[in-house]
């Protein structure tokens, strides 16, 4: 029973341990930054990933979900005094609703035109962060937003904050593994596969994207409400169409249809303007030019890159 | 299938592990002897024009301090960072300076959204932060860490209105860009109206990337304003006035201190022609008069910064060249113990910079008064200075 | 009306611009059903281009013109020779961030050469506005309507005269029924991006003496051209061309009677309405209509 249990989940418990050790070892609070903002990027990364590699549905305006939830919190919290704990879910309940309405209509749309489409909203809810400015304080920015406090326990201190965003990632890993390998998740891929052929067999396609679409809201509308709390400030333009493509760079560069996709493309797009500070003016040169290399010689992105490797230093053990 | 899931199985958490590890066990720096001054400007990106020149002056700085012996016998040593204007990027570049490079002080950031990200950063380790941005919820409500000494928008309205005012000017037109920048400036017009006897009859925006401004300004027209008040910084301004122009607008037109660089002439060009703005003394140095306290800080800055990098000078990297010699004095004496940093910024009076006359205080960490800007005209190409 | 005039006006000469950028997308969506988000960089080199042989140089009109489009070409053609046609597996989502790679790139490249700051252009000639019935019509207007037309006249007369046109056509309509009648369809995706690129130069070059240039110009033009290709449905000429003009004189009337802060949100809006109830743009009828 513990051995099968052992078996099945063991990624999940090398990940947890890995986890633990990282919090345990690192004692510098940039670091823990740093470690917190990928978790955030996975969160954002993660939901979208199922969207593109499984529901087959690409969306160019995801950082509106990103803000959405970013901006309830901090409302809440800030203007209406609530706490945390009860912002929560009211953040990801908007955000679900904010993606159920835009995304009946939208989600019949296929292809580019789903790409402009969802980029058309991204760019609707940026002007709204920016004019609305009596609620959200405009282009200035939304100033003092509280620290995590849920009950009790405070997350002020970085350590605290990095394990609550990676434990929530796990949590976010393990329900996604679940949704993929259930009928739904079945359905989905036959979806992307072939949507008239999942028709024929009787799948609901619209109900199951919406569904997929909708998760995918709540992951991001999650990451915007840790965000929040972590910097305590703001802005609308940490939620631009930049922001968007910027997510769909990391699902693809870390691999469609794969959890651990997100997590490495998130790894990759948020390490490397730290590594390429050195190249000063040179750094969006440069950048770009990795972000194409990656592309150009692991098309299928970065994870199913790797296993290859692997796969290959196998056959020819030299 | 079965292969590919027993090699994935195996390589999967092994991925996982490196991955959260591999950050983990970079080597910790070495404690030097030097004061270690950080720096974060926006280098890079849209608001390049004002990090660019400040991350130059502060570098200009250090060196200068440096070849004169350091402070107390010690060396500075400047550390820069770019954000991009990028709010994240900020807070990265702050927490980096303050837990792995180990600073004493941080200058800038150089807009008012990144700065207020980092504010709490630099209030919860308590390290001294001199913000570049103009922003006056920056030192409004004063926090002990935290200071600024580029002008706030409260004086540069209030300059501009005072000109109109004296005028005889009534009625006026708002055309402010989509932004941070933009955004205040709009406030601070809107509010100080009524003080100054004016009446904003028409308010429009355009994007900072936007290629014409036709349309607001054939708005704004409809609204027959005396004068029309631009806020932005380069280059959406410069479009306005050749659109001003090409529309056959006869009101003057009122620029912001966001355009106060000769970059703003060339751009415009022969548009430019009769344009006001308020601006810190800097782009008029040449004309002040002899017995003026800046005068003297002025000639040398622009002297050395031209000197040194080919260029011109622009009021921006001003703001760094500022906080970089505040610093100065307060390190000296400190050992680099930030709170006697703070506690001697705080004590500051007096002190003749590029933007200004600095008085701080417990309750004033900005410092500036009014007369840190002047009005001035563009004419031939050229500013002149308006003295009333 | 005198301000209704105005904001046509205005309107019409943003317009043409879009409809310039969006036909490059059709061209290039037409041949390898590729949206180039690097497009707007296109545009970003082709008034760098000018600031630099126009303004700098000295070069006259028509040779600044003609050097920046080729050159602007010959960074489309090495862009398909090195970055496109190199990829393993090239799916369209591959492609896509490829593309966005490259705008990074092309900005970077952009930034490095001619600088962080914006630069300004000398208008095509020097005569006063014309007043029409009380709006102000600028003489630069005129020449983008006029170039703007005559470059989407000569892609028409090309595709349906021309016999490299025609070819081009048909391996867009298919490709392997095409290289089956032995047509050289690896070409003629060069060809598409060659063009692609000079269309894009094109907007940069006629949209330089309005504006201001600097190295981060190209993203929104790029966006706003996207956003035209599609209104008027992707891989049509003349759909990019309507696109285009809507756009612009819709952008121009939303500042005019609604509100200039919201001004991109509304014509978001009209945007999204469009694509829910004609999912395939105003002419695009996807497979039949391509030209």
């Amino acid at each position: 029973m513990v051995a099968r249990f052992l078996r099945r989940n063991w990624a999940y418990l090398v990940f947890l341990g890995g986890v633990g050790v990282t919090g345990c070892l690192v004692q510098n609070a940039y670091y823990f930054q740093v470690l917190t903002f990928i978790g955030i990027n996975t969160l954002l990364a993660l939901g979208l990933n199922l969207l593109m590699g499984y529901a087959g549905q690409i969306s160019l305006g995801h950082a509106a979900f990103y803000g959405i939830g970013a901006y309830t919190t901090a409302v809440l919290t800030t203007t209406w005094g609530l706490s945390p704990g009860l912002a929560l879910p009211c953040a990801l309940a908007i955000a679900a609703l904010v993606a159920l309405v835009v995304g009946l209509p939208t989600l019949k749309l296929s292809g580019y035109y789903l790409g402009m489409g969802t980029l058309g909203f991204g760019m609707i809810v940026h002007i709204l962060l920016r004019e609305w400015t009596e609620v959200t304080g405009g282009a200035s920015g939304f100033i003092g937003i509280p620290p995590l406090q849920f009950g009790p326990i405070a997350f002020t201190d970085p350590r605290a904050y990095f394990y609550l965003v990676w434990a929530t990632v796990l949590l976010s890993f393990i329900l996604s593994h679940r949704l993929i390998r259930s009928r739904v998740g079945r359905a989905l891929r036959s979806i992307h596969d072939s949507e008239h052929a999942a028709r024929a067999v009787g799948v609901d396609t619209q109900r199951l994207k919406l569904q997929v679409f909708i998760f995918s809201a709540i992951l991001a509308a999650l990451g915007g409400f840790f965000y929040a709390h972590l910097i305590n400030f703001i802005s609308p333009d940490s939620f631009n169409f930049l922001v968007s493509v910027r997510m769909v760079t990391m699902v693809v560069i870390g691999g469609m249809a794969s959890v651990w996709g997100a997590l490495l493309g998130a790894c990759l797009l948020t390490l490397l303007p730290e590594w390429l500070h050195a190249f000063s003016d040179f750094e969006m040169l440069v950048y770009g030019l990795i972000l194409m290399l990656v592309m150009i010689l692991l098309p299928q992105g970065l994870t199913r890159g790797l296993l290859d490797a692997y796969e290959r230093s196998r056959k020819n053990p030299s | 299938m079965s292969a590919t899931t027993s090699i994935r199985k195996r390589l999967l958490p092994v991925m996982a592990l490196v991955v959260v590890g591999l950050m983990a066990f970079c080597p910790a720096p070495q404690a030097a002897e030097n004061l270690k001054i950080g720096g974060v400007f926006s280098v890079t990106g849209p608001t390049s024009f004002l990090g660019d020149p400040e991350k130059k002056s502060m570098e200009m700085v250090v060196d200068a301090i440096n070849s004169a012996g350091g402070i107390d016998g010690r060396m500075l040593e400047a550390v820069i960072y770019d954000t991009e204007g990028d709010p994240q990027r900020a807070v990265n570049a702050v927490s980096k300076l303050i837990n792995r490079d180990g600073v004493i002080a941080i200058i800038g950031p150089s807009l008012t959204p990144t700065t207020l990200a980092v504010k709490n950063l630099a209030l919860n380790a308590k390290v001294p932060l001199i913000s570049c941005a103009a922003g006056i919820q920056i030192t409004e409500p004063v926090t002990p860490w935290v200071f600024k000494t580029a002008q706030s928008d409260v004086l540069a309205v209030a300059t501009v209105y005072g000109h109109i005012q004296r005028s005889g000017l009534k009625k006026i037109g708002l055309l402010s860009v989509a932004n941070a920048f933009g955004e205040s400036g709009k406030q601070q017009l809107e509010q100080q109206a009524p003080a100054f006897g004016l009446e904003v009859v028409a308010a429009e925006k355009f994007g900072a990337k936007d290629s014409d401004m036709t349309a607001q300004l054939t708005k704004i027209r409809k609204a027959a304003p005396d004068a029309v008040i631009c806020w932005g910084t380069n280059p959406g301004p410069a479009v306005v006035a050749k659109n001003f122009g090409q529309l056959g607008l006869e009101m003057p037109l009122y620029q912001s201190h966001g355009v106060a660089s000769p970059k703003f002439i060339e751009l415009a060009g022969s548009a430019a022609e009769g344009i006001l703005l308020p601006t810190g003394k800097i782009l008029v140095a040449g004309l002040l008069p002899a017995d003026d306290l800046q005068k003297p800080v002025l000639e040398a800055y622009i002297q050395q910064f031209e000197s040194r990098y080919q260029m011109p000078v622009s009021g921006f990297g001003g703001y760094a060249y500022d906080a970089m010699q505040l610093l100065a004095k307060a390190l000296a004496g400190t050992d680099g113990d930030p709170e006697k940093v703070r506690a001697n910024l705080e004590q500051i009076t007096g002190h003749v910079g590029v933007s200004g006359v600095f008085n701080f205080s417990p309750s004033e960490h900005n410092g500036l008064g009014a007369d840190a800007f002047v009005m001035v005209r563009i004419k031939d190409g050229k500013w002149e200075l308006i003295q009333d | 009306m005198q301000e209704l005039l105005q904001y046509l006006f205005s309107g019409i000469t943003n317009g043409a611009i879009y409809a310039v950028i969006a036909v490059g997308f059709a061209l290039l969506f037409n041949a390898t059903e590729l949206i180039n988000f690097a497009h707007g960089e296109f545009v970003m080199l082709g008034a760098l281009g000018m600031v630099t042989l126009y303004n700098g140089l000295g070069l006259p009109l028509a040779a600044a013109f003609l050097l920046t489009t080729l050159g602007v070409s010959a960074v489309g053609f090495l862009f398909e020779r090195f970055a496109i046609r190199t990829v393993k597996r090239p799916d369209a989502i591959v492609l896509v961030i490829i593309t966005v790679g490259a705008s990074i790139f092309l900005r970077g490249v952009a930034m490095l050469g001619w600088g962080k700051d914006a630069h300004s252009v000398a208008p095509f000639s020097d005569h006063p506005p014309l007043s029409i019935a009380g709006a102000n019509l600028l003489p630069q207007s005129l020449w983008i309507l006029t170039i703007v037309l005559g470059a989407v006249l000569g892609l028409h007369l090309f595709f349906t005269r021309s016999l490299t046109g025609k070819a081009m056509l048909a391996s867009a309509i298919s490709r392997r029924a095409a290289w089956l009648v032995g047509i050289p369809t690896g070409r003629m995706v060069q060809l598409a991006f060659v063009l692609s690129a000079a269309m894009g130069a094109v907007a940069g070059v006629i949209i330089a003496p309005i504006t201001m240039c600097s190295y981060d110009m190209g993203t929104l033009l790029g966006l706003k051209g996207f956003c035209a290709a599609m209104l008027g449905g992707l891989g049509s000429l003349w759909g990019g061309v309507l696109g285009g003009f809507l756009l612009g004189v819709l952008e121009a009337l939303g500042v005019g009677f609604l509100s200039s802060s919201l001004k991109d949100a509304i014509a978001f809006v009209l945007l999204l309405l469009i694509l829910y109830i004609r999912p395939a743009g105003l002419l695009g009828a996807r497979k039949v209509q391509r030209f």
